[in-house]
């Protein structure tokens, strides 16, 4: 038992210490500043202060917040619905690594020169517009970029890398013949993956939902690039706070929001999967005593 | 089900099978792995549409229905458990389906649960059930839904011996009890042989031969059904003569491998010259250490030396090297304890012998 414990304490060590110094140590330094009064030109002086959590409260604030949870949602629920098929088709395909390739490529790329990539397609003289000027489908250039709908679609583009990868595991290890199952005891083709696929990719969603949903909401280079001028997001605020305003606090009162929103998602996560794991270890249990 | 053939690229899967199953029927499709039974059971439930032919289920061609839409349902061989749902909700499954009411499903789900002994587990998930009790399961939610046909794909194939052995009679039970056709796929003659109403051997895509177990033992259609289908001494051979014995024919064969001929009773008029396909059971041959006291004409005797003595408990399985060097299998059953004189070991000189009437022409090879 003695042994045991120092082996534990040994093999987490280092995990702990790269936690602690990459990790708590931050969040720590952001929870004070939080507390702290803001410098003239950035940075705290050394007296606590509650301002940045009063500036907080405020409607444009709230509007923001607001906005950019209406936005995550969106994105999260759209590229879900566009991975959960890829994620599907890929782990019944043959080539799987072919497309698994073709998933990862794109991180090749830096994502900055990726979303440029987009400026370009979007923009009113840009691809999309001229092929479908040429296409004699329009005349007049679509609004097509500095808009929601350009910051949506350029976040589903980003993150449904993370949603699928995750989705393509869980149901690579999915009994497909469950599928032919609920198929013989009379389910359709939809019923069969509503009623027994997704109840037995219920972890991978969930994954590759907190995945996707909590680098969305912290979003702020797409929003500012392709959106418009109702297009800031929380991730925007924080970096006028830092870089423009120069309110360290009120950046890092901020910060601390996310990092709560995302805590609540990864939570729940964890539960979710711990009670899957419960599940299966306590069956396996009782099936081990028999 | 008829003329049904299925390709996968330039290799037929099924090839031109025609097979006629009633209604009511413990049917089993019997061969190899690779033999298209699968493919030919899967394509009875719809997960695999034939090339050509019709698959009829009381008069009616199904091909074109969606595996949900046929009355018809599958045990799977990995069982194909939800693994997600208990035990009831498992069985349940196709009731909800069709919403049906609470109170109808409890009942119907506590009485099937109730046939395949299983009462009291219905809160159990899958996962913590053994392999016999999955395989229940199984059975109970594939027959909740009340089909016309039953399909079993392998379903003991991942038990143990003793398992399978009660299982098999307990499948047999319910199958007296609910009255419904089975279909039953294997590669396990024995499993075949014991509960099956009729037995369809089939290889490479073709159905060989179809008939009561008894059929397909004692007359196989083939060279392959008789090697396939138990143990047996098979020899190519000559036609040297044929001529009316009793109700039958009786012909005396050359054959190859023994250097000597023999006699065997048959069916059919058999041209002299006539090349033949020739089988004897091993449990049919009587080994003695003596010669028979009365040799008739109708007696094949040869003598030679055991190579290899295997006594299990109730039978002993000798092989013996005749004088023409072949090796030809002999069983021999103790039924009553020292009854068949002094114990023959290894490389003992024995007799073997055997009746006209217990040999078998399977297939004529060429006239």
């Amino acid at each position: 038992m003695k042994r045991s414990s120092r082996l534990g304490i040994t093999y987490a060590g280092p995990m702990g210490l790269w936690l602690t110094i990459f990790f708590l140590t931050p969040l720590f330094i952001i929870i004070l500043y939080s507390v702290l009064k803001k410098g003239l030109y950035g940075g705290v002086e050394g007296t606590f202060s509650l301002a940045a959590y009063r500036q907080l409260v405020n409607p444009a604030f709230a509007r923001v917040l607001f906005r950019t949870l209406i936005v995550a949602v969106t994105a999260t629920v759209i590229t879900m619905t566009l991975a959960l098929p890829c994620g599907y088709a890929m782990a019944r395909s043959r080539h799987q690594s072919f497309f698994l390739g073709l998933v990862i490529v794109p991180f090749w790329t830096n994502s900055l020169i990726r979303i440029y990539a987009w400026i370009a397609i979007l923009s009113s003289k840009g691809f999309a517009n001229e092929l479908l000027k040429q296409l004699h489908i329009i005349d007049q250039s679509l609004p097509l970029i500095y808009n929601q709908g350009a910051v949506i679609t350029v976040l589903v583009y980003m993150y449904i890398p993370f949603a699928i990868l995750p989705l393509f595991t869980t149901i690579d290890s999915f009994d497909f013949q469950l599928l032919e199952a609920a198929r013989d005891l009379g389910a359709s083709r939809f019923t069969s993956i509503t009623r027994v696929l997704l109840p037995n990719i219920r972890s991978g969603i969930i994954t590759s939902g907190v995945f996707t949903f909590i680098p969305i909401f912290g979003a702020y280079t797409v929003p500012l690039l392709v959106g418009g001028k109702d297009s800031y997001m929380i991730g925007n605020i924080i970096v006028d706070q830092v870089t423009k305003t120069r309110n360290w606090p009120l950046a890092s009162a901020i910060s601390l929001i996310i990092t709560l929103i995302s805590t609540v998602g990864v939570m729940w996560m964890l539960m979710a999967g711990a009670q899957e794991k419960r599940e299966r270890s306590e069956s396996l249990r009782k099936a081990g005593t028999r | 089900m008829k003329n049904v053939s299925r390709s996968y690229g330039t290799f037929k899967a099924l090839d031109d099978v025609s097979i006629e199953i009633h209604k009511g029927e413990f049917f089993s499709l019997l061969g190899p792995s690779g033999c298209g039974k699968t493919t030919l059971l899967r394509s009875i439930a719809g997960f695999d549409t034939p090339d050509e032919g019709v698959i009829e289920l009381d008069g009616r061609n199904i091909i074109p229905y969606p595996p949900e839409k046929r009355l018809v349902n599958t045990v799977f061989q990995s069982y194909a458990l939800f693994p997600h749902l208990s035990v009831f909700e498992n069985i349940a499954f196709p009731l909800r389906l069709k919403k049906e009411k609470e109170s109808t499903v409890r009942d119907k789900v506590a009485q099937y649960l109730k046939l395949v002994q299983l009462s009291g587990h219905e809160h159990k998930k899958p996962a913590m059930l053994s392999g016999g009790q999955k395989q229940r399961v199984a059975i109970a939610r594939a027959l909740i839904n009340e089909p016309s046909v039953l399909l079993l794909d392998e379903p003991l194939s991942a038990l143990d011996a003793k398992l399978r052995q009660s299982l098999l009679v307990e499948l047999d039970q319910i199958h007296d009890k609910i009255g419904i056709t089975f279909i039953y796929v294997t590669h396990d003659q024995s499993e075949a042989l014991s509960v099956s109403d009729r037995i369809a051997v089939m290889n490479e895509g073709k159905v060989l031969q179809t008939g009561t177990p008894y059929e397909i033992y004692e007359s196989p259609a083939t060279d392959f059904v008789a090697r396939f289908i138990g143990e047996t001494n098979l020899f190519p051979a000559t036609v040297v003569s044929c001529v009316p014995f009793e109700q039958t024919h009786m012909s005396t064969l050359q054959v190859d491998a023994l250097g000597t001929e023999i006699r065997v009773t048959d069916d059919d008029y058999l041209e002299a010259g006539t090349r033949v396909s020739f089988t004897v059971r091993p449990e049919k041959l009587k080994i003695t250490s003596h010669p028979p006291h009365k040799v008739s004409k109708n007696i094949n005797l040869f003598s030679g030396i055991v190579e290899e003595p295997i006594y299990s408990g109730f039978q002993s399985k000798y092989y013996v090297a005749l004088s023409s060097g072949t090796i030809i299998k002999v069983i021999q059953q103790h039924a009553t304890y020292m009854d068949e004189g002094p114990a023959i070991n290894w490389k003992d000189s024995v007799y073997v012998s055997w009746s006209a009437e217990d040999g078998y022409i399977v297939e004529v090879i060429d006239r």
